[in-house]
Parts: structure tokens; C-alpha cells; sequence
């Protein structure tokens, strides 16, 4: 299972094409969070949506261990604890689960949305979550809608609970009835509510209107979807939500992902470009904000530039984050990996990176490791299982996680984004007490 | 099913997995999908290790359920060996591979890896993580130490320290400071173990003449059938608090056939003098709700009563295994044990039992955050902050002093806060006054009006009930006396007050009915 395959990519895409740093694919233990931990930052979004995983107690040690803080008292997620007598068919598990849902909303009646999530040992004894969701919905609606999807680490990766989540709410809002207009565009892919406003004020200023944002923040907004809306992909992980988009009609604008000021102006100009928006309006409205970006950026380029940069994968922004590393900041990829390559999504991206990057989709953490030390990086972007362990063999890491909780997207976040992988370098010079030109402004 | 927020312990393979990080030449690889790889953080992260956990994870995901799943096991067991060496080799499942039963066990016997391999069935869907992990060290312990020979001279004061681990709450540094006291003693500490111990050392535990029984979850399996098999005596005292402590050493000098002690202060306990200066004679009948892992929350209980001078108003503990353990400790202290692992249960008793101090896990620091209780941790679950970088025992002497710091801050802590509170009305501290040494040089405050308006939003808010209704409860003129009331009695001030004027049927509470109730609950 185990076996790697250094190999060029074989892929006729345009990745394919553009450049022909090794392609490794590997089959192996992965060090990655499973989907269920998507729920950490979409129950800090969705503001009146509850996730009940219906899992085992692994499911619910995963998720107050993964928010490892354990930071939310009373969290808006909880786990309905598969026990032996649900497994020995000693009770039914719907009338169990039915039981468990009931206990939640006399608890919280003000929950809006109840979002049942399958994991791993609902999804191996084929426990039918969809079923039970429709019932519940049949009993519950209209005060709580019901919804379920699949976090399994059996299936999903880490952001792809999300993007799970996200299709689900897609395949809802086509049942459900609306009288609201379509959405022109929809942005698909959770953002920070800072960033979210941002953009809604660039839309704004762009005149394209009727833009939803897709999770919104709120169960009761989610957009309607008709023939005439576009969608662009605010996240690179969305497989699932694009082709649930895509089967209720909805056509994808293709860009860069919106990080740092060159892929958030591609990204922009993409939307820009479907709209028919006149370039000189275009640059007119994102001249300022472009501005501030590339300063910004300045401050922290002297830290990463020429840097040797290793990223283990973790939540498929790895790629588009390599790209701004290298474009931007100028920093030495020397492997980017993710749990799995989307292709078509990343084309853009993929083509930007350079020729002696290597890619890799899927993990064999130990090999990995391996390579990783033998390449001895400046940096290494890793998962929060892995970070100690390299700091204490004299490495400076970054943890991954960061990057699905910190607002990175966009103009006004591109500082944040860069400052987000000197700072540990940065941290590494304060503490070793290496003397070094202090690079302009960033110490 | 259960309906869970948090949860106070994993599941059994995290257990497993705190024994084999615990110990040195051992791996154990685990049929596990990708996810269960999170366990990893425990130990890198919240305990901060600077290595990762000696787990191999299989890793299957659901197109290979079609397939072979075992073969995957094979293979990662195969490699895992071949990458780490390991002495011995733990197999196991999580809970979604216990249901693909594979068997681990079976599988890599099959392999022969050329090492002692335990096979570990730990059934996720009925049993937790103090459980996992006492039943790995029961079988690593007769896997490895089975069928040895005892020999025949060994020395009296020989012992062997079992059950710390990994992720234990401050069990690295109870060893240190018991293996000195001991050591001081004259006992010879031989094997020390889970903690830092190989393979080769668990196979020398007969050879020491009695156990050591630091910590009963972890260790109680494993030191029973150590007895029955090699006839090895156990401690059954938990040396947490002073009085255990020379309970402890007395037990252990008996079993090791030295002397009785003489009760000489050896200057390391300050505890007891602490505990009997005259500031902390406002410690007198706290009332104390105490919850947390077995050992701990009955050696909590005890101190507290006993040697801090509080009143134990809530014991319990999340773990059943040891319900009769402290329901008795309960019994001896006047209260009902509270054996429950559903932290609303938990909430809801220390609301009903009205502490003026929580000293419990993780999850009740955040329990008595929101109910603004001072609060101290005793116990796993814990937080990051937990695994503190200084010597910070909770065993022995020093783990008494430890002990009586970590109470008593929290409590001094809501001194102060309630101090400022209480003198915000006064002219030299309220907010707009400037500070007294500055007095010549430091910039006129600024004026703020605001400032009245600020503090009523940041005011607590009542677990229960809204501020309305007790507005509508207590006249203004009645609020106003209350909050002359000192603050340590200020609670209890308006609860004695308000179950007054419930019971005569007084509404709204005056200044006269302030005076009356008290009058009323005098003593």
C-alpha cells in the first residue's frame, strides 16, 4: 500500500504541461485531521447551526482535542455516542438517534439548523444518515431543518467535512421551496466575516450584484440558486459544492485562489471579466487595495525570500499557498503536498509553481518526514501532530491548521498571510540570537 | 447513545496509547482510518513532547473496505517493525476497525515479527480511556514478566513504582519527588513503570520485593495479578496531601519490614503551618466541590476537609470503575458521590451545591468560569497549561505545598477582584481617581461618565434567571445595602436573604428584610 511513485505526472492537464517537478503519490499513514474538524470553524460561521456527529467516543475526543483549547464551554456541536447496545441491535439506532436529537433541542431549542454528521463507524455499519434526516425534517420542520453529511476519515479529509457540508446545503436549498431572486454570484468556500465584508464592498464597487456567500452566516440566507448564476471557488478544496453548483446549473468562473495581491487580483479580475466589468473600473477599485497588499508584503519578503519551504498536507490549500510563497515572497518550494490534487480547480495554480517543486497527493507520513528531513527546509508547514517533534530536532515549523482559522484571503490579509510564515523564522532569530541584517521594517 | 459536548476520557486505544508512549522500546501499530492520527496532538501538543507517540496507524479508507483491510494491516505492521525496532510490539483497533474485525492480533502473529507481540482487545463501544490503558499494562506486564522465576533472596526494601504515564496529570514529577522520598527512607526503587520504562524492565518486576501503587487507574489490574501470580504485596495509599502521605510511608516502611518512623518535620512541609497561619483563617468552611479522576478527587476530598479546613460540599467522579472507592470517601465527609461522566449532570450539581471553590478537570474550570466560582485543577482531562513547565508535584510533601499554592491563589485571586469591587464607590480607588504615588506628575483622568454604564454590562450575570427578575426581586435601596456586605459573604448574604423572603412570602426584598434574614440565619 505503501508504495511511492516518483514519477512525472502523467496527467495530460495543463499542469501536466507547464511544469515537470516530480509528481509523488503515496498510500501510507497520513497525519491528517479527518473531516469531522471542519465542524470547528463552520459552527463559528453558520451562527444558528448545530453539528451532531454520530459517531464513537474517538469522534468526540477528536473534536474537543482538535479544539484542543477546549476553548467554547458550550460548544454548537456535540456527538451522539454510538454504544454497544446500538451495535448489538439491542436498540434501534434511529429511534436512539431521534431520542438523542430530542434531548439536544430541549436543551437548545434555538438551534435552526441541526446538521447530523456520519463518521467513520456510522458510515462502516451503514448507519443511513439521509434517511434520518428527512424523518427528523418531516417531524422538525419548518422550526429546526435538518440536514446530514459525511465527515468520515474514511472519506474526507480534514476541509473536505466542509466541502461535504457545503454540497449538502446545495442539494437542500434545490428542495427546499424559495420565493428569494437567484444569486448572480455565489462565492462558495467559508471565509473569515471580515474578509467576506470586504469583498461583498469590492462587489459593491464593481457594480456586480446579488452575490451570496455560500455558507452564509445565517441557515435563513442561504442563496437561490437559477440558469443565470456563476459561481467561483473562494477555497480549492470544494470538489463536492462545485459539482453540486454545477448539477443545479450553476457555471464556475476559473481563477487563482485569492490569496496574496496576485491571486486575489486573478481572482478578482476573473469575476470582474464574467460581469463584463470595465477594466478601468477595475483597476480603479482594486488600485488602492493592491497597493496595500504588495506593502505590506514587503515588510516580510526579506524573511522568505530565497528560503527553503516544506509543506505537509493538510487542508488542500497547500498548492495555492505554495504559489504565493514563491511568486510573492519569493521562497524555494521544495515540496508541496496535499491530500489530494484537484486537477481542474488547481490548473492555474499548478502552472504557476515552480519546475523543481515536487508535488505530493496523499501521505506516507514516515517517508515523507523522511524527505523532508534529507531536504533540511528553512520551514516546514506541518499538522499540529508533527510540529513539536520537528522543533525539538532543531527545525522551525508552521502549523498548517492556522491557515483554515486565520483570515488569509484577500488584499488586506496578503500581510497577514506572508507574516503567518516569517514569524517562526523571525522567532527562530530572536531565540538562537543569530545576528543578522535586520531585514527593513520586519523585526 | 449518548449525547455528548465533551467527553472525559477517550477512547481504550488512547489509553493503549498512553502506556506505549509512555515506555521506551515499544510501538504499537494501530488499525485505525485517517482522523484517529489526531491522538498524536495529546501527546506533541498538549503535553508537549518532543516526540511523536510510537503509533503506526493503518490508515484505511472506505475503497478499501471493498478490499482487504487486513492486508493493509500487514503491511503497516510489517514496515513499522522494520522502521522502528521496536522490543515489543502492541497491535490493536480503534473503534471503526473493531467493527471490520480484522483481528490485529491474530494478523500479526501470523507475520511473525521476530518480537513479543501483545495483542490488545480493548472494545471501544463499552469501555474508555483509564480502562485502555490499565489493560494494556496488565497484558504488557504478563506477556513480558510471565512466567519468571523469582529469586529467591530479595532484598525487603526492594518496590517497583507502577502506574504513571503518559499524559498523566503531573505524574512525571510525583515520580521524582516519591522515588526521593522513598529513596530517603531507605526503600530501593527498582523498576518504575509505565513511566520511562523498556521491555526488559517490565520482565525485572519480580524481582523487587512489593509494588508501589502510585496511581489505582492505571496500575490496579497489573498489581493485583502480580500478587496473585508472584505473591508481590501493593501500597494502597495514594500519597496526595500530608496526612496520605505519612500514611504512605508508614505503609510502605511496614511492607518493607523497616521501622516506624518517627513523625520528625523533615522542613519540607510547609503546608500545614500555611494551613494554620492566621490569613488563611478566611479559608474556614469554604464550601469545596471536588470532582475528577478517582485518586485524585478522594485524595482532594481529604485535604481539603482535613488539612485546608474547608467544607467538601460535592465529591464525584467520572469513572465508575471506581464508584465504590468514592462513594465511601462521599460517606466519610457527609456528602452523596456523584458518579457520572455527562458534564451537564456535573453543572448541575455544583449549581445545586452553591461552592465557593470547584476543584475539578478541564471541564469544570469552564463550568466555574461561567458561574464566576474560583476554581483549581486536580484532575485529567486537562489543558495544555496543565503540563506547567516548573516542578510542580502533587504527591509528597512538596506536592502538598504544590497543593496548597493552586488552591488558595484562586480563592485570593477573586480577593482582590472583589476588593476593587467592593471599594469602587470609594475615593481613593475609584476608576476616575489617580493613582496615589503619581499623584504629582501623572495626568488627570479622564472624565467618564460611561464608566457606571461599562461596569453594569460587565457585571456577572446570573446563572439563572434573568437580571430583571432580580431587579423586580430587590428594591434598589436593598441592592445598594447588599453590596456593603463584605464579598466573601455577599453570596450567601443574598441567597440566605432570598430564600427568607421566599418562605415568608416578602416581595421586594428590602433593607429591613436584609437585616431580618440575617437576624433569621444567625448562629
Amino acid at each position: 500500500m505503501t508504495a511511492v511513485q516518483n514519477m512525472p505526472s502523467r496527467d495530460p492537464g495543463q499542469d501536466a504541461a507547464c511544469r515537470s517537478g516530480q509528481l509523488i503519490r503515496e498510500r501510507g499513514q497520513h497525519e491528517v485531521f479527518c473531516g469531522l474538524t471542519s465542524i470547528m470553524w463552520l459552527h463559528r460561521k453558520m451562527q444558528d447551526a448545530f453539528f451532531l456527529v454520530v459517531g464513537s467516543r474517538t469522534c468526540a475526543h477528536l473534536i474537543q482535542s482538535a479544539a484542543g483549547v477546549m476553548i467554547f464551554s458550550e460548544p454548537r456541536f456535540a456527538t451522539a455516542i454510538m454504544e454497544e447496545r446500538d451495535l448489538a441491535g439491542m436498540a434501534d439506532m434511529h429511534d436512539e438517534l431521534d431520542r438523542v436529537v430530542e434531548e439536544l433541542l430541549q436543551r437548545r431549542p434555538d438551534i435552526r439548523m441541526l446538521v447530523l454528521v456520519g463518521s467513520c463507524p456510522s458510515e462502516v455499519i451503514k448507519l443511513d444518515l439521509s434517511r434520518a434526516a428527512e424523518r427528523l425534517n418531516r417531524r422538525l420542520a419548518p422550526r429546526h431543518r435538518v440536514l446530514s453529511y459525511s465527515g468520515s476519515g474514511i472519506e474526507t479529509t480534514f476541509t473536505q467535512g466542509e466541502d461535504n457540508f457545503l454540497a449538502a446545503l446545495v442539494a437542500d436549498s434545490g428542495a427546499q421551496p424559495t420565493q428569494a431572486p437567484p444569486a448572480s454570484l455565489i462565492i462558495a468556500g467559508c471565509l473569515a466575516d471580515v474578509v467576506e465584508d470586504q469583498f461583498g464592498r469590492l462587489f459593491r464597487d464593481l457594480g456586480i450584484a446579488d452575490v451570496a456567500f455560500l455558507p452564509s452566516r445565517s441557515s435563513e440566507a442561504l442563496p437561490a440558486i437559477g440558469p443565470d448564476t456563476r459561481y467561483i471557488l473562494a477555497q480549492p478544496y470544494l470538489g463536492a459544492t462545485a459539482a453540486a453548483l454545477e448539477a443545479r446549473g450553476a457555471k464556475r468562473i476559473d481563477a487563482l485562489f485569492p490569496l496574496g495581491e496576485e491571486g486575489t487580483t486573478a481572482w478578482l479580475k476573473a469575476i470582474a471579466d464574467s460581469f463584463g466589468v470595465a477594466p478601468a473600473l477595475f483597476n480603479r477599485i482594486t488600485e488602492a487595495p493592491r497597493q496595500r497588499a504588495l506593502s505590506a508584503m514587503a515588510h516580510y519578503r526579506p524573511w522568505l525570500e530565497g528560503r527553503k519551504i516544506f509543506l505537509f498536507p493538510d487542508s488542500q490549500l497547500e498548492v495555492p499557498l505554495a504559489r504565493f510563497l514563491y511568486r510573492e515572497a519569493g521562497a524555494r518550494i521544495v515540496e508541496a503536498g496535499s491530500p489530494y490534487l484537484h486537477r481542474e480547480h488547481l490548473a492555474g495554480e499548478l502552472a504557476l509553481l515552480p519546475d523543481d517543486a515536487a508535488l505530493s497527493e496523499g501521505q506516507d507520513v514516515d517517508r515523507q518526514i523522511d524527505r523532508c528531513l534529507a531536504a533540511d527546509p528553512d520551514l516546514i508547514v506541518c499538522g499540529m501532530g508533527l510540529a513539536n517533534p520537528f522543533e525539538a530536532e532543531g527545525h522551525v515549523t508552521k502549523w498548517s491548521i492556522e491557515f483554515a482559522f486565520t483570515p488569509i484571503q484577500g488584499y488586506e490579509q496578503a500581510g497577514d498571510l506572508a507574516e503567518l510564515f516569517a514569524r517562526p523564522l523571525m522567532r527562530d532569530v530572536i531565540l538562537s540570537g543569530t545576528r543578522r541584517p535586520a531585514p527593513g521594517g520586519a523585526a | 447513545m449518548k449525547l455528548s459536548m465533551w467527553t472525559y476520557e477517550g477512547p481504550p486505544h488512547v489509553g493503549a496509547m498512553r502506556i506505549a508512549a509512555s515506555m521506551k522500546g515499544v510501538h504499537y501499530v494501530l488499525h485505525a482510518p485517517q482522523g484517529d492520527t489526531y491522538a498524536d496532538l495529546l501527546f506533541t501538543m498538549i503535553e508537549r513532547r518532543p516526540s511523536r507517540p510510537p503509533v503506526t496507524y493503518t490508515t484505511f479508507q472506505a475503497r478499501d473496505l471493498a478490499g482487504s483491510t487486513a492486508d493493509i494491516f500487514k503491511t503497516a505492521c510489517r514496515e513499522a517493525v522494520e522502521r522502528y525496532r521496536p522490543d515489543t510490539l502492541l497491535v490493536g483497533a480503534s473503534c471503526t476497525a473493531e467493527l471490520l474485525q480484522d483481528d490485529p492480533g491474530g494478523l500479526a502473529r501470523t507475520l511473525d515479527v521476530g518480537v513479543p507481540v501483545v495483542p490488545l482487545e480493548l472494545p471501544s463501544y463499552q469501555k474508555k480511556e483509564h480502562w485502555g490503558g490499565a489493560e494494556t499494562f496488565y497484558q504488557i506486564i504478563r506477556t513480558l514478566a510471565g512466567n519468571r522465576e523469582r529469586p529467591a533472596d530479595i532484598a525487603p526494601n526492594s518496590c517497583n513504582i507502577l502506574g504513571p504515564s503518559a499524559l498523566g496529570f503531573r505524574n512525571r514529577d510525583d515520580v521524582t519527588e516519591i522515588t526521593r522520598l522513598l529513596e530517603r527512607n531507605g526503600l530501593d526503587v527498582r523498576v518504575v513503570a509505565p513511566l520511562g520504562a523498556t521491555p526488559a524492565d517490565i520482565a525485572r518486576l519480580p524481582e523487587a520485593a512489593f509494588n508501589i501503587v502510585l496511581y489505582p487507574e492505571i496500575a490496579d489490574t497489573a498489581a493485583r495479578w502480580l500478587k496473585k501470580t508472584y505473591g508481590m504485596p501493593f501500597t494502597s495509599t495514594v500519597p496526595i496531601g500530608v496526612h496520605a502521605t505519612r500514611l504512605f510511608l508508614a505503609e510502605v516502611r511496614a511492607l518493607a519490614g523497616l521501622a516506624e518512623m518517627d513523625e520528625g518535620d523533615d522542613g519540607t512541609d510547609r503546608m500545614t503551618w500555611y494551613a494554620r497561619s492566621i490569613d488563611s483563617n478566611y479559608l474556614t468552611n469554604k464550601r469545596v466541590f471536588v470532582f475528577g479522576d478517582a485518586s485524585h478527587a478522594i485524595a482532594a476530598a481529604r485535604i481539603a476537609a482535613e488539612e485546608m479546613g474547608f467544607k467538601v460540599c460535592g465529591l464525584g467522579t467520572y469513572m465508575r470503575e471506581f464508584a465504590r472507592e468514592v462513594r465511601a470517601a462521599a460517606a466519610d465527609l457527609g456528602v452523596e458521590a456523584l458518579i457520572s461522566d455527562d458534564h451537564l449532570e456535573i453543572e448541575r450539581a455544583i449549581i445545586e451545591a452553591r461552592p465557593e471553590l470547584v476543584l475539578g478537570t478541564q471541564m469544570e474550570r469552564h463550568i466555574a468560569k461561567r458561574l464566576r466560582v474560583p476554581c483549581a485543577v486536580i484532575s485529567s482531562p486537562v489543558h495544555v497549561q496543565d503540563f506547567p513547565a516548573r516542578y510542580s508535584p502533587q504527591m509528597g510533601f512538596e506536592g502538598a505545598n504544590v497543593i496548597f499554592d493552586s488552591w488558595v491563589h484562586p480563592l485570593m485571586m477573586g480577593l482582590e477582584e472583589h476588593l476593587l469591587q467592593m471599594f469602587r464607590d470609594d475615593f481613593e480607588f475609584n476608576d476616575d481617581a489617580q493613582a496615589s504615588h503619581l499623584h504629582a506628575v501623572s495626568p488627570s483622568a479622564s472624565p467618564s461618565a460611561s464608566v457606571a454604564a461599562e461596569e453594569e454590562e460587565a457585571a456577572p450575570v446570573p446563572a439563572q434567571g434573568t437580571a430583571e427578575d432580580d431587579m423586580a426581586l430587590w428594591t434598589s435601596d436593598a441592592e445598594k445595602e447588599l453590596r456593603k456586605v463584605p464579598f466573601f459573604v455577599r453570596g450567601k448574604a443574598r441567597r440566605n436573604t432570598e430564600l427568607f423572603a421566599e418562605s415568608k412570602g416578602i416581595h421586594p426584598i428590602t433593607v429591613e428584610t436584609l437585616y431580618d434574614a440575617k437576624a433569621h440565619f444567625a448562629r
